[in-house]
């Protein structure tokens, strides 16, 4: 049996979860026996102009362009991966969206703005259909391989629906709220084993929303230490602003 | 001779974002000449108005998954000069620390993964696996032992998490310092063989004279963290005017802006840093340096990855150096900084400008930040390394084109690939910041 052709392909991003791929050190050679990755441009200059068995696809879809090129690449592909926030919530980049696209292009770019033609940020499933979703700015590695191995077996791969406080509770770190602070974790999906409160900082909820969050008892939370709702806004807006695109 | 050449490279690979590069020749004669940058703009700079400066650093690393941690202490050091934060000895060794491991995963990724497959004639790593298989498990050990030094520091390496304005929220254990310590030991073994391996590799001949600019200081120790601007000229300015050393303009062919200081134009990068501060280096990395035949002023860019190994044994053998002195004099974890509390205004929070110059991987990178009185963003303007490199690229394609132009199209594109590759681009970076102004 010939290997499952794989191919890596970056829209407007980081390039940091291709590079946590890349970064899975010496593992890598075992995965490269199991899978042929025949285009990686961030590291490799093999090009393959065939059909694709798997895509993994990072950044978000800003422009015409791209939107003809991961229009493209979906034809080209068996199964097609949104890897990382910025392709499967919009990421970061969604923060456009809280500003008139004109009014952006002017901003940065003074009045060459019309040289730089922009559309609202979307995720990749707000454009073409998805397959397989591996959230985390950047992608968390085991969850990387647990969706390859998904992948290969054929197999669906639940993104874990619980909010991050779950893994939160297991790994015993100290409440945010009770030290004060305003964490995303009580509403944001779990598969990061809470990495960065592990490493003493908030969630920012670069996972994405869980896709019925306990909004009652988040505000409970939110009354109970006195924060503004709006004040909260502005945190969710950081990742999950395209949100609002999946409701159209 | 009457000669055409067309060269269209679209989407140069082994380079992080997304740049092409093309060369006219028509009748002999040189037309076009051009590294185009496409890279989709992200629009960084007008979504963080309205947004906290203590959130800049989680922001701003996500311009760039390579130098994540050098974005995060630039930002660092922007936020806190306008906010009066001045940060403690402990942390200012701490910040060092992930800087050194900022080069050292880059540098090894650039030196191994994205120039090495040139230098044996292959077009990726993966070739290697099976006619280099020690060369390749020793690139991802390496590369390995980077990464897990970043996650025992800060979380992660790509977007560093305990690293924020202020400090650390979280500190290394004493066990912690002792594991740091341990792969930095392996790491030193695997550079030995490094410099072995790139001894015996031979780099394309080619120079062109140019400004190099980099950090410099006063004192003895190599400036990649603090310091004022200098140049291989002899100029040197503080890091507040920035402006006079960058005098920013625009081809109207690329999305991003270029440099240029006193000459038409100037490099930055590990080359520039090794031309002006050499004699600072560890003694272990000057001795690599004249093993690799690396000499102060050293013109020929494709000996960038050369200075790169140099430099990675620098950081390496410093960084034993400030983990030996943290682990004698003890972490003070009392230090340990509490996130974002200060979002709620439990922490004052003032009006105020600031600026930080670091020299991440691939050279000087400048954030410089405004804010208003609750520390909310005004403007804000980054220069990124590769953009004061486009215009050198160009100008050394311009030289060397017409140096190789007898050689066969396919051997032109690739000098040209590598030429562009050893200056380490980082297209995605370059287009995400140019300078904004709040009416």
């Amino acid at each position: 049996m010939s290997k499952p052709k794989v191919a890596f392909f970056d829209f407007a991003c980081c390039e940091g979860c291709q590079l946590q791929v890349a970064n899975i050190g010496e593992s890598l050679l075992d995965i490269l026996d199991i899978i042929q990755v025949v285009e990686f441009r961030e590291v490799m200059s093999e090009k393959w102009d065939g059909e694709f068995d798997v895509s993994f696809v990072e950044g978000s879809i800003t422009d015409e362009h791209a939107v003809e090129r991961i229009k493209k690449i979906r034809e080209r592909s068996k199964i097609l991966v949104a890897l990382g926030s910025c392709a499967t919530i919009g990421g970061v980049n969604g923060m456009k969206n809280c500003f008139p696209l004109e009014e952006v292009g002017k901003y940065v770019y003074g009045e060459s703005y019309k040289f730089f033609p922009t559309l609202q940020t979307k995720a990749v499933h707000q454009v073409v259909p998805v397959d397989y979703f591996i959230n985390g700015c950047p992608v968390y590695q085991p969850e990387f391989i647990t969706v390859l191995k998904c992948i290969l077996q054929g197999i669906p791969y639940y993104v874990p629906e619980y909010p991050v406080c779950v893994e939160c509770k297991l790994n015993e770190n100290v409440c945010m709220y009770d030290r004060g602070l305003t964490c995303m974790g009580p509403v944001t999906k779990a598969g990061c084993n809470s990495w960065c409160i592990n490493n003493g900082n908030i969630c920012y909820g670069c996972r994405g929303l869980t896709i019925n969050p306990n909004t009652e008892g988040f505000k409970e939370v939110l009354k109970k230490y006195n924060i503004p709702e709006d004040f909260l806004m502005k945190k969710i807006e950081m990742y999950n602003k395209c949100r609002e695109l999946d409701k159209q | 001779m009457s000669k055409n050449i067309s060269i269209n490279v679209n989407y140069l690979t082994r380079v992080e974002g997304h740049g092409n590069i093309v060369v006219e020749v028509k009748d002999g004669k040189l037309e076009i000449c051009r590294l185009e940058i496409v890279e989709s703009p992200r629009f960084f700079e007008a979504f963080l108005r309205g947004r906290s400066i203590y959130e800049a650093p989680h922001i701003t690393s996500r311009i760039c998954g390579i130098c994540a941690c050098g974005h995060t202490l630039a930002s660092i050091q922007a936020a806190e000069d306008a906010l009066g934060i001045k940060p403690t000895d402990q942390t200012i060794l701490l910040r060092k620390l992930l800087l050194h491991y900022e080069e050292l995963d880059s540098h090894i990724l650039h030196i191994y993964l994205l120039v090495a497959p040139d230098l044996v004639g292959v077009p990726s790593f993966v070739p290697l696996i099976k006619s280099h298989p020690d060369v390749v498990r020793r690139a991802l050990r390496m590369k390995r032992l980077c990464n897990e030094l970043c996650d025992i520091l800060v979380g992660r390496h790509v977007h560093p998490i305990s690293a924020v304005v202020g400090g650390f929220t979280k500190l290394p254990s004493k066990t912690e310092l002792e594991e740091m310590h341990k792969r930095l030991v392996e790491l030193q073994k695997d550079m030995e063989a490094t410099v072995e391996l790139f001894r015996g590799l031979n780099f394309p001949e080619f120079e062109r004279d140019t400004e190099y600019v980099a950090l410099v200081n006063d004192e003895d120790e190599y400036p990649l963290l603090y310091g004022d601007i200098g140049s291989t000229d002899g100029y040197r300015v503080t890091k507040y005017e920035y402006k006079n050393v960058t005098n920013e303009f625009i081809v109207p062919y690329a999305s991003a802006k270029r440099t240029k200081w006193h000459r038409d134009s100037y490099a930055v990068g590990a080359l520039a840093r090794f031309n002006l501060n050499h004699e600072k280096l560890h003694p272990k990395a000057k001795e690599a340096a004249v093993t690799l035949g690396l000499k102060p002023k050293c013109i020929n860019p494709y000996l960038n990855t050369v200075a790169q190994i140099v430099e990675c044994i620098h950081c390496i053998e410093d960084s034993i150096r400030i983990i030996e002195f943290l682990w004698q004099k003890g972490i003070n974890y009392d230090e340990v900084v509490i996130p974002d509390i200060n979002e709620r205004g439990i922490l004052p929070q003032r009006a105020g400008e600031g600026v930080g110059a670091v020299e991440v991987p691939r050279g000087l990178l400048i954030h410089h930040y405004e804010c208003d009185e609750k520390g909310i963003f005004r403007n804000a303007n980054c220069i990124i390394p590769t953009n004061q490199n486009t215009h050198n690229i160009e100008l050394d394609m311009l030289k060397l084109v017409p140096e190789i132009i007898t050689q066969s199209p396919d051997e032109i594109r690739l000098s040209l690939e590598m030429l562009v590759r050893a200056y380490d681009p980082c297209i995605s970076c370059s287009v995400h910041m140019v300078e904004v102004k709040v009416k």
